[in-house]
């Protein structure tokens, strides 16, 4: 295991601090950037624990199954069984890794990969939100459900938190942390080298001994008890699910490209995409907002035109950055370094 | 009819051909020898476009190759029997025959070029519905050679026809070649079979590991002692 | 919950044959794609999607019907050439995950397209044929013409992919890429017509959809997925095994949903592709996965 960094260190530093920087230099929206970074800071680790799957040639469109498990389990059985989230999300969580196995071992075992494990994942997505707007009478169908609030909203039993954006923040951002740490210890255990040898050539792999199946599975398990996990804790702060917003081939997508964006093969390369599609989709979204032309040229419809250039970024990107943003700047670093320096960058 | 000077060509990193220099004349039949891996299927993909010369030149009757778009050779006159056939196995035969008059210049003239195809080889004719992947070894040679005459070429290639055949079909497929080279085809052959093709070959070029070794005559190279002994067991 | 034998049964497996028609077509022009380029069109429905506004927009401005489907299909064959020539041709050679994912960009991009200019209210042509009555059972007019319409195009297609040259080179350029320049055949302009051919048939798709359903900008993604699931369901690239697994997969819905709830149907469809897949995961039709 490396030891942290000096400038790791003072990074962390600083996001503990941001809550109270936030307030004294932008008192009047405090609420509105903390939001924001919540909302970073949860999908940067769902959009990581996607990426332990994703990085082994593993391109999985079913996540948005796992987020929607998680969400919907833990408000599910909240609602209707008064089971506190603490029994509530292990529960999901474990549902969401019993359905990824049963999905993911047959898909190993008979090597289905490329374009067929991604089609296959995808059914796996669509069948999960067909079964959510099927059970209308407790999930709300489309137009989804809230977690029945306690108290005032604030409960360390009913793990709500969402009316204290400070709490929140911390929440999500030990959750970000979680992330990297799983990152960090998959990263240094063997699992990853087999892995990456099962990835690159699973008949040799397989033949120096090396049990693809059960390693993929283990990713596997990870990284959907990962976005079941995230998907529950976002259900948790939003304080409503929606098929659409955290369930869905809409997500699948958000969370595939969202990793392309930023990088798929760096440990910061998925929270570098979260930073990018939230700031990107806010700050379009207030600009085209706040623009009286494009308002009154074409209503509320105008909401839209973040996703096209979102769409639009994300076509160049695949195109002509596949590594991603982070990806692709640490190669340039590494490509200035490599004369004055002879050990190659770690991270990439 | 057929020029190379100073051929140079490979695969990504690492060089296959060095500096090749042969030409073939009009109503020739030329044969390429060599070891397994000294380069003549490389050679034959340069001339029909499948793989870019990285040096030097080659023209096919004055026209030059290296600046003709792959598609387009065949439009030179060029037609090639690939290694191992690669017929559609899931066309049928005619399909096979049809897609081989895909130029338009070869579309004008499908009907009578049929004819002759079914003429030269009658089991085609009888096997024409049938799907080319179950034909028989030679059958599918014939379709192979069939497809290749389809474009109406004056120089024929030919890569290896008697590879993967039994002993039997082996000597069919190089009648075959001589009944095309009697219709008044030119022929380029590459055969590892020199035995076979010394039979019907007007002259040969010695292929070794890349470099153009020896050429001469068919006479010549029966005379060459250490050709013989390395090429034919003799 | 009615599930017996009865008529009602009987219409909901002829409404499922009627619905398999129109998915066979659209399952068609994405197993074309992929048998001759090697890639997967995410965007498949979405294209479908602008066909239909496309319809919609130039009937709302006067065009006879006719017309409009026409202008439909021209329009979403274009945006098919658009889509190879700017989008999958500069990732020919990257990872299959890439280019599957690009595709998925475009996706994005064409709904959000669609919204802005359209906005998101549902958009109808306003057009009712009414429906055939047997007995007690009934049939929707648009849905037999979809059918006899998607009937007709695949007929067609097949007499042009067995007949004509370049319908032979679309065939012979799924079996062997590399020795096509032998034939003469330039591979790019095959990989142009085909595209062009596979947003036609998402063009008559858009045609016979948009006289049976309203318009949305998410409506790409209601049927989207069961498309690829028909697809990799018949294997991927096997037409024939699409037209099946079309069937197939109606059936289930079109059962399904009248036994119990729609959606409950589509589930069905969706857990019962995933189970055929773990026993035969090249697809019903497919050759080596």
């Amino acid at each position: 295991m490396r030891r942290p960094s000096k400038s790791a260190l003072a990074g962390l530093a600083v996001l503990i601090a941001l809550p109270f920087i936030i307030r004294f230099s932008l008192g009047g929206s405090e609420r509105y950037y903390l939001h924001l970074l919540i909302q970073i800071f949860i999908w940067a680790f769902i959009y990581t624990g996607w990426s332990i799957m994703g990085r082994f040639g593993l391109t999985s469109f079913g996540h948005g199954a796992f987020t929607g498990i998680g969400a919907y389990g833990c408000v599910l059985l909240w609602n209707y069984l008064g089971l506190t989230p603490w029994v509530g999300i292990p529960l999901s969580v474990v549902v969401a890794v019993v359905v990824a196995l049963l999905v993911g071992y047959p898909c190993f075992h008979l090597r289905i990969t490329g374009h067929y494990f991604a089609l296959l994942t995808l059914a796996l997505t669509e069948f999960v939100r067909l079964c959510i707007v099927g059970l209308r009478d407790y999930t709300g169908g489309s137009l989804g459900t809230q977690p029945r609030r306690y108290g005032d909203g604030l409960s360390i039993y009913a793990i709500q938190f969402e009316t204290d954006r400070v709490v929140s923040f911390y929440i999500a951002l030990a959750l970000w942390l979680t992330g990297l740490a799983i990152w960090i210890w998959v990263d240094s255990s063997m699992d990853r080298y087999a892995l990456e040898a099962a990835s690159q050539d699973e008949e040799a792999a397989a033949s120096v001994g090396i049990d693809v199946t059960r390693e993929k599975l283990k990713v596997t398990a990870i990284s959907a008890a990962m976005c079941a996990f995230g998907g529950a804790i976002y259900g948790q702060y939003q304080m409503y699910i929606g098929p659409d917003t955290i369930a869905g081939l809409s997500v699948s997508l958000n969370i595939v490209f969202a990793v392309i964006a930023g990088g798929l093969w760096v440990m910061l390369g998925p929270t570098v995409g979260a930073v990018f599609t939230q700031v990107l989709s806010e700050a379009l979204r207030v600009t085209i907002q706040s623009t009286a032309g494009l308002q009154s040229a074409f209503g509320s419809s105008v909401l839209a035109l973040d996703t096209l250039i979102y769409g639009l970024l994300l076509v160049l990107f695949i195109i002509y950055m596949p590594k991603g943003i982070l990806g692709t700047l640490l190669e340039r670093r590494q490509k200035k370094s490599v004369s004055s320096r002879i050990a190659p960058v770690s991270a990439a | 009819m057929l020029e190379l000077a100073g051929i140079d060509a490979g695969y990504s990193g690492f060089q296959a051909l060095f500096g090749i220099s042969m030409s073939v004349k009009a109503g020739e039949a030329v044969a390429v020898i060599g070891a397994n891996g000294a380069g003549k299927t490389t050679l034959l993909r340069v001339i029909s476009g499948l793989l870019p010369a990285s040096e030097g030149t080659m023209t096919m009757d004055g026209v030059s190759l290296r600046e003709t778009p792959p598609h387009k050779i065949i439009a030179t006159g060029i037609a090639h029997v690939p290694e191992g056939r690669r017929l559609f196995p899931r066309l049928s035969v005619e399909n096979n025959l049809k897609i081989g008059a895909y130029t338009p210049a070869a579309r004008a003239k499908f009907v009578d070029r049929l004819g002759f195809v079914y003429e030269l080889f009658p089991r085609l004719k009888e096997r024409r519905a049938q799907l080319a992947g179950t034909l028989s070894g030679g059958e599918q040679q014939m379709c192979a050679i069939g497809r290749a005459l389809m474009s109406g070429p004056k120089l024929v290639l030919f890569d290896e026809p008697s590879m993967g055949l039994a002993p039997v079909i082996v000597a069919q497929v190089f009648e075959l070649v001589r009944r095309i080279r009697s219709q008044g085809y030119t022929v380029l052959i590459v055969e590892q079979n020199v035995r076979q093709v010394l039979k019907f070959a007007d002259r040969f070029y010695l292929l070794e590991a890349g470099h153009i070794k020896a050429s001469g005559s068919a006479e010549q190279m029966l005379a060459s002692d250490d050709i013989r002994k390395a090429y034919m067991g003799l | 919950m009615q599930c017996e034998l009865d008529i009602f049964f009987l219409e909901a497996v002829l409404n499922g044959v009627l619905l398999a028609g129109l998915l066979a077509l659209l399952a068609l022009g994405l197993n074309l794609i992929f048998g001759v380029i090697d890639v997967v069109w995410i965007c498949y429905a979405e294209l479908v999607m602008i066909g239909m506004y496309g319809i919609n927009y130039a009937y709302k401005a006067g065009a006879p019907f006719l017309a409009a489907a026409l202008f439909g299909i021209l329009l979403v064959a274009l945006a098919g050439v658009l889509l190879h020539q700017l989008v999958i041709r500069p990732v020919l050679d990257s990872a299959p995950i890439n280019q599957l994912l690009v595709t998925g960009g475009v996706l994005f991009v064409l709904q959000a397209a669609a919204t802005v200019a359209f906005g998101i209210d549902f958009k109808t042509l306003g057009i009712r044929l009414g429906s055939l009555n047997v007995y007690d059972m009934s049939f929707s007019y648009s849905r037999i013409l979809t059918f006899a319409v998607a009937s007709a195009a695949m007929l067609l297609l097949w007499l042009f992919l067995s007949r004509s040259y370049v319908g032979i080179a679309i065939r012979a350029i799924a079996q062997d890429r590399q020795i096509m320049p032998l034939m003469g055949v330039d591979h790019r302009n095959i990989y142009l017509i085909t595209s062009g051919i596979g947003g036609g048939l998402a063009g008559l798709a858009a045609v016979l959809m948009v006289v049976q359903y309203d318009i949305y900008p998410q409506i790409g993604l209601q049927f989207g997925p069961l498309i690829f699931m028909i697809c990799v369901l018949g294997g991927l690239g096997s037409m024939i095994g699409g037209f099946i697994a079309a069937f197939l997969i109606s059936e289930f819905i079109a059962v399904g949903g009248s036994c119990f709830a729609t959606e409950w149907g589509y589930a069905i469809a969706f857990l019962f592709f995933m189970i055929v897949m773990f026993i035969r995961p090249q697809g019903l039709f497919g050759g080596k996965a």
